[in-house]
């Protein structure tokens, strides 16, 4: 056995320690994501001007400044800003979910606005609040369309986890490559590293169809079992009993 | 079954006017003008329908008739003019001084209440079943008890005739039946004004007799006030009592389906029944 697979076994508690903060990252990083992603896609369909302002604002702005230097901003400048310390996974969180629910406000706007109108005027002649309306009408139909391009966004948040290197966070990236560097195995480290960032990234595509196939049924939408393998997003769910 | 579980509205009005010679008029269009930008679909349109009656729309397309219904349903906004409905206004609301402005979203959903309306599309929501489809507005607009609704639901549904598809997702039903639910959808919330928009129009043509049938036994058997924009002329002919011939946003001729048909004074009418029938 080659000394990096060695040392990989020995160290074991170390990578998973490291795998920990990765999944942590991820999942924490998407949930604050997904919260903001309907805040602010909901607050850019809202009538009053202002609403919509401080969300297109909001969006342009982390959608707009680097991931990378969002990190640094919150690990290095908020510090001395503010005097208050984040811990690396906590600036991970918050910089992946800041960023990230900025893409996905744009994916909730979008899903929101696909639902067709009819639907909408089918629960005002029936003299549903507008909150009846979004909440029991519009969003279940508009959350099959979202999922799709959830789960892209979902796949390169986790890949963009290493970043947190940067910030010194023993993510999964990192402990790896520490041990490269004591041993010198270089392909076979990051040979490990593409493994294993595709594992998790396809056990999260498959999670995700699995949602995405809970979510048609609902819809009266039947999806077979071959669908939950693919890799691809899925064509735009079509919904029924709207207008044609 | 408690008595007030009856799938039809029982008639209202117990207490008829008695005494006053006029009576208001359910639904009184009063110089309604709807432009889309320079486009003027209704030109101050008037008419009046009573209550219990059941009218019927015709007219060549982009006459303005679903507009009519749309109006009336508060899912287009009126340029100028007023839709008075029992009395009130429909979309506007006196202020202090009197006058007229447009109602907002509260005023809106009470004028709502009596109204309800059944689209070409059907437009019934896919993510619920067909008994939710029917009663989630009985539950959470009107108030009503889960059983109840559910109850009433089902006696609709055997009403339209489907009384085996209360767990059926709306894709999972032909548009037919899609349509026989949207109807017993309507029927849920008691509307006093039902309104029927060119509901055959997206059927098969086979599908399209046992619909008109069902509105027609609806129609015979309840007091609720139709207003129907159709190119059914033989719904028109069996099931109104009055026929409206649009043409340009305007009433160019009504009466009764017998004098429209047979006898209709108005040359643009003969037009277009002859190019109908």
């Amino acid at each position: 056995m080659s000394d990096f697979l060695s040392t990989l076994v020995d160290e074991f508690p170390q990578v998973r320690a490291g795998l920990w903060v990765t999944l942590q990252a991820t999942v924490l990083g998407s949930l604050l994501a997904l919260l903001l992603s309907f805040t602010l896609g909901l607050m850019a369909g809202s009538k009053l001007l202002l609403v919509r302002g401080v969300s297109r604002t909001v969006v342009e702005f982390f959608r707009g400044t680097s991931l990378y230097i969002q990190l640094f901003w919150l690990y290095y400048a908020m510090p001395q800003l503010t005097g208050y310390e984040l811990t690396p996974v906590v600036c991970g969180v918050v910089a992946f979910g800041l960023n990230y629910g900025a893409y996905g406000s744009e994916i909730v706007r979008g899903a929101i606005n696909s639902v067709p109108r009819a639907q909408y005027e089918a629960a005002v002649a029936l003299n549903m609040s507008p909150f009846h309306r979004m909440r029991k009408v519009i969003l279940p139909q508009a959350w099959v369309q979202m999922i799709p391009s959830f789960t892209n966004l979902l796949i390169q948040l986790l890949k963009c986890t290493p970043l947190l290197w940067l910030i010194s966070a023993a993510d999964l990236m990192t402990v790896v490559q520490q041990i490269r560097d004591r041993t010198g195995e270089t392909l076979t480290a990051y040979l490990t590293l593409l493994a294993a960032y595709f594992v998790l990234a396809y056990a999260l595509t498959l999670l995700m169809n699995l949602l995405e196939r809970s979510a048609k049924r609902r819809l009266g939408l039947h999806t077979g079992t071959r669908s939950l393998l693919r890799t691809r997003s899925a064509e735009a769910a079509t919904t029924a009993g709207g207008a044609r | 079954m408690a008595t007030d579980s009856a799938p039809l509205k029982e008639p209202a009005d117990a207490t008829p006017a008695t005494g006053t010679a006029a009576v208001e008029p359910l639904v009184r269009f009063d110089k309604v003008v709807k432009r889309y930008g320079d486009h003027v679909v209704l030109d101050e349109l008037d008419f009046t329908v009573r209550r219990g009656e059941h009218v019927t729309l015709i007219g060549p397309s982009g006459s303005g008739k679903t507009t009519i219904l749309r109006l009336l349903m508060t899912l287009e906004k009126v340029s100028d003019g007023v839709i008075w409905v029992d009395g009130s206004p429909l979309s506007h609301v006196r202020t202090a001084d009197g006058s007229l402005k447009p109602a907002g979203e509260k005023q809106l959903r009470e004028s709502r209440k009596k109204i309800g309306m059944v689209f070409q599309q059907f437009n019934l929501f896919p993510n619920m079943k067909v008994l939710q489809n029917i009663t989630e507005a009985p539950v959470n607009v009107l108030g009503m008890a889960r059983e109840e609704a559910e109850a009433r639901a089902v006696d609709l549904l055997d009403l339209v005739g489907l009384s085996g598809k209360v767990d059926a997702h709306p894709s999972q039903l032909s548009g037919g039946q899609q349509q026989r639910v949207a109807i017993a959808r309507a029927l849920a919330m008691r509307p006093e004004i039902l309104l029927l928009d060119e509901v055959t129009s997206a059927l098969d043509p086979e599908l399209v007799a046992g619909v008109l049938d069902l509105l027609g036994d609806i129609a015979r058997s309840t007091d609720i006030t139709m207003l129907c924009v159709t190119h059914e002329m033989n719904f028109a002919r069996d099931v109104s009592k009055k026929v409206l011939m649009f043409d340009a946003g305007r009433v160019v001729e009504s009466g009764s389906p017998e004098k429209i048909f047979s006898d209709p004074e108005h040359e643009r009418t003969r037009e277009f029944l002859n190019a109908v029938l």
